[in-house]
């Protein structure tokens, strides 16, 4: 029998189906490792009684020959998305002890699907940071480390929980949510692959908001069939949610193979950046080889705004968090300052207290350009040179089909590298920003390692809905690097 | 434009976020290094362009006006203050508001 940590997603569905194994000893099977791999911090709640009432409740569906799509399937939960009656923390000390009274509509929709939760997965604090530095619940490690050193490496962030939880095996695929990279920068840290879809294709609604306007969940996998299989059970139209897109939601997973022959690749010359490491260099022209040698067309163009997305970001996400996280102040949910205090001191020590450093930063720049006498010159002059950036992807894409570039700008760094420095940490996110801006769907494939041992990834980008020349790109890719490293065991 | 001490205070109180005097000068300095790099954006002509708060091209939809069934519905005040650190009788308790 498959070791479970030899599983996909894939195998393992084909498997239950099979009923080579029971989701009850799959979920076993997962929790052990879990228990095992507790150095690496990728949970913050394992929720192992629920997880095997659930595989419980799918054995019995699986023996009879029913069941959804995702039946008896255990997977990993981040915990920005709240889940009913389980502890739901986004990372941050203001939420703690909440316990939501609904289930998000993404959790719902895996849920009715047949899908296993295990647990809540580690985030930095509201989805903020890329290198998930900036939990409540301390740092997540990534399973990877570089060669002959023992140095801990960042998953990327925030769905740093998520990617370390899949790349370690320790369930067979996670929700993640992406406002800037946040899904594909630690697919790109961890040998994973992550997919952002487009703006309004997964619902919002029961997701805790950062900001509004850029956050959208997807799946972290092993591989573009697992992450094509969650994402048709995530995705879809939600009335509760007021952005999200009323169209049918297409069977991804059929589209894997098919071929890609004469699509038009966009190799956008702005995202060769002075300091990027010459593997990444490489393994972009790789990437354009193998889609050549797939019969795609390789088309140079040029984004020339590209350099103003993290600005942009920098101006428009601060000043959504600075309003959604308005919400926290001690009355409703969550933690409260302790003390007899007045009304205005006790919102001010409770969100004092109860908010970190980088998510205070946040919201102070937030507040700040959207106070009187700068909202002009800071976030009106941010939205519109977004329109620009938008309208600069819109135009490519009369000639292109898809955009090939890396994910990062950097294999994964060492904990506390890049932590002193909030611009060199934003800037992280460069390749990757843009289709949060634009609305973009993208993804990120595992593509190969650097000299020390590191995964890098490789990014398409796509048409807004056109997931699936998405992911028949990406299925290309993945078959073309042929990635098969795995992190070793070190923290059994 | 740059954030001073004096600033920084007020846009703590507007935020209402407690920050320690000694604070105050130190994350004057972190803003204004991210507001910095920021400026760059003066460089972009955006004589004429509209702004551009969402990426779906949709008007927001209007529901029926009633009361909705499960979790957004009415009916249900336990649910909505069962997290609350303070609470009586299906009441958010807060200190003292007006005299």
């Amino acid at each position: 029998m498959t070791k479970i940590e030899n599983h996909t997603l894939s195998s393992l569905r084909d498997a239950l189906k099979n009923k080579d194994l029971s989701s009850t000893e799959a979920t076993q099977a997962y929790l052990s490792r879990i228990e095992n791999a507790s150095s690496l911090n990728s949970f913050i709640t394992l929720t192992a009684d629920k997880a095997l009432d659930m595989a419980k409740a799918s054995d019995a569906k699986l023996t009879k020959g029913e069941g959804g799509d995702l039946e008896g399937i255990p997977l990993g939960i981040k915990d920005l998305f709240c889940t009913k009656d389980v502890l739901t923390t986004a990372g941050s000390h203001i939420l703690d002890g909440f316990k939501p009274g609904y289930e998000s509509s993404v959790t719902s929709n895996l849920f009715n699907d047949g899908a296993v939760m295990l647990g809540k997965l580690n985030l930095d604090e509201f989805a903020m940071g890329s290198s998930n530095e900036t939990s409540f619940y301390g740092p997540v490690i990534s399973p990877w480390r570089r060669n002959g050193d023992t140095t801990k490496i960042t998953p990327g962030g925030s769905s740093g929980g998520s990617a370390s939880a899949v790349s370690a095996a320790l369930c067979a695929g996670a929700t993640a949510t992406d406002t800037g990279g946040s899904i594909r920068q630690p697919a790109a840290f961890t040998g994973t692959v992550g997919i952002k879809p487009t703006y309004g294709r997964c619902s919002r609604w029961g997701t805790v908001a950062f900001a509004s306007s850029l956050d959208q969940a997807g799946p972290i996998t092993r591989t573009v069939r697992d992450g094509a299989i969650m994402l048709k059970s995530m995705a879809g139209y939600d009335p509760k949610d007021s952005t999200s897109i009323n169209q049918a939601v297409p069977d991804y997973e059929a589209v894997l193979g098919q071929s890609v022959k004469g699509l038009k690749i966009g190799i956008p010359k702005e995202y060769r950046i002075d300091g990027m490491p010459a593997k990444i260099e490489d393994l972009w022209s790789k990437g354009i080889e193998w889609l050549k040698d797939a019969g795609c067309e390789i088309v140079d163009i040029s984004l020339p705004l590209t350099k103003y997305a993290l600005p942009v970001y920098y101006i428009v996400a601060p000043a959504e968090a600075s309003s959604n996280l308005a919400r926290y102040d001690g009355v409703k949910y969550g933690f409260r300052a302790d003390g007899d205090l007045p009304i205005d001191e006790l919102y001010e020590q409770t969100r004092a207290q109860g908010f970190g450093d980088e998510v205070k930063r946040r919201i102070m720049i937030g507040t700040y350009v959207l106070s009187a006498g700068y909202y002009d010159a800071y976030y009106l002059r941010a939205q519109k040179v977004r329109k620009k950036i938008f309208d600069e992807f819109h135009d490519a894409f009369k000639a292109v089909d898809l955009i090939l570039t890396p994910s990062a700008p950097s294999a994964a760094f060492g904990l506390g590298e890049k932590s002193g420095d909030p611009v060199s940490m934003y800037l992280n996110d460069i390749f990757t920003v843009t289709a949060n801006l634009a609305g973009l769907p993208g993804m990120s494939v595992p593509a190969g390692l650097d000299e020390q041992g590191l995964p890098l990834g490789l990014q398409l980008i796509a048409r807004p809905l056109d997931e699936e020349t998405m992911l028949k790109g990406g299925y290309v890719l993945e078959k073309a690097a042929n990635f098969k490293a795995r992190p070793e065991d070190w923290w059994i | 434009m740059s954030v001073d001490k004096k600033t920084a205070e007020k846009v703590a109180r507007l935020a209402r976020l407690a920050i320690p005097q000694d604070r105050l000068e130190p994350l004057a300095d972190e803003i204004n290094g991210i507001l910095g790099w920021i400026e760059q954006l003066n460089e972009v002509d955006v004589d004429g362009v509209k702004a551009m708060a969402s990426t779906v091209d949709m008007s927001l939809p209007l529901r029926d006006d009633k009361v909705a069934d499960g979790p957004t519905g009415g009916g249900q005040p336990d649910n909505i203050v069962a997290n609350a650190p303070q609470t009586e009788e299906n009441f958010f308790v807060v200190p003292k508001v007006v005299d």
